[in-house]
């Protein structure tokens, strides 16, 4: 009895999930400006000996077009300010913003923005586009997944992982990885 | 190999290489220290840290060694030619030198063990360096890098001393003090 229930849900999920998706993508289509109330950008870089450092930005600006007729040709632009870069701790967020690592006054604007999106499921995409940082700019990737869609507003969970040496961003190598993980949240209000 | 150990007569190459390379790197962390704490870019600062935290513990292992040998090792008298003040005054001097020779490489490393900037130590970029079981806390950290930054200057202030006895012993009072301590073939006589 139980194991034709769990088959029944199953197989009510298994038809739920498609539709759900194809419905959520219909109506994404057009452009969302990214709105900073909702949104984070989280990144995690791993230490020698285990454990890591959180930080954040407190201070990012965007937007997401989407074309359902053609994924291909949907958009991503984010510019981060790293002058808003927090951890909890003063001494490394000044350390952070210094030419140590960001020179934030000189380079103000870290840049993202998208060469191709192609989807990878119902709810996922591939994003490929060109980071600039520090005044070096080389392709990365990032995966998008989307979290919801309400109304006009539509969220992703974005994740990547960039390595900070080419842009000239190693102080600390091997102490502190070389690996930034990136974990997004990004919600976008229409218009 | 027979001049690698002391005799009651002379000091060997281990202690003799032992007492150079840690006078030497000695010098070199109280400067590099002092440098440190002073360079304008922050990436520099940050690298000259890491080396002088990898440096300290090698500090640390080499005292540790030197601890050792000096306490299995017979250590030659001093020339019968000096006074009685300095005979009770040396031993003294080289017990405070041990002291801090031990006393500032593990204030470092407590130090970095109670920073709350949990920056890890890896000397030389070889291992993880784990850190002493200290509670960590910003009041805590101000406390070692004071006490850090006291035992420093006393610790150089106690090396000038040092030198200025060894220069004294083998130019004014014209001893063998400061080269047995370069030669094993120089002898206390």
């Amino acid at each position: 009895m139980r194991a034709r229930i769990l088959g029944l849900a199953a197989a009510a999920a298994c038809l739920a999930m498609p539709v759900n998706a194809a419905v959520v993508l219909g109506d994404a289509t057009g452009s969302y400006t990214i709105s900073q109330a909702g949104s984070a950008i989280r990144f995690t870089i791993g230490k020698a000996g285990g454990g890591g450092f959180d930080g954040a930005f407190a201070r990012f600006k965007g937007t997401i077009r989407i074309d359902n007729n053609d994924v291909g040709r949907s958009k991503v632009d984010l510019t981060i300010y790293p002058e808003s870069v927090g951890t909890g701790q003063g001494r490394i967020d000044a350390f952070l913003r210094s030419d140590a690592v960001f020179d934030a006054t000189n380079s103000p604007e870290i840049q993202f923005r998208s060469t191709s999106v192609s989807r990878t499921g119902d709810t996922t995409a591939l994003v490929t586009g060109r980071l600039t940082a520090r005044g070096k700019t080389f392709p990365e990737k990032f995966t998008a997944d989307l979290d919801g869609l309400k109304g006009g507003t539509i969220k992703f969970h974005v994740t990547g992982k960039v390595l900070r040496s080419r842009y000239g961003m190693d102080v600390g190598t091997p102490l502190y990885s070389n690996v930034v993980d990136f974990d997004m949240t990004l919600t976008g209000r229409r218009g | 190999m027979q001049t690698i150990t002391n005799t009651t007569t002379r000091y060997g190459w281990a202690t003799i290489v032992l007492h150079w390379l840690i006078g030497i790197i000695f010098i070199g962390q109280f400067t590099l220290g002092f440098v440190m704490v002073r360079t304008q870019s922050q990436r520099t600062a940050f690298e000259l840290i890491q080396l002088h935290k990898s440096l300290g513990f090698l500090l640390l292992g080499l005292i540790i060694l030197r601890i050792a040998w000096r306490l299995g090792n017979a250590a030659p008298p001093l020339p019968p030619s000096v006074g009685a003040l300095e005979r009770r005054s040396a031993p003294l001097a080289h017990l405070a030198l041990y002291v801090f020779q031990l006393a500032l490489p593990l204030s470092g490393w407590a130090l970095v063990s109670v920073s709350t900037l949990e920056i890890p130590s890896m000397p030389f970029n070889l291992f993880v360096m784990p850190n002493l079981s200290l509670p960590e806390s910003d009041a805590a950290e101000s406390f070692w890098a004071s006490a850090h930054w006291y035992l420093a200057y006393a610790g150089i202030a106690l090396v000038a001393l040092h030198v200025c006895a060894a220069l004294r012993h083998h130019f004014l009072l014209r001893d063998s003090v400061l080269t047995r301590m370069i030669t094993p073939s120089s002898t206390g006589e």
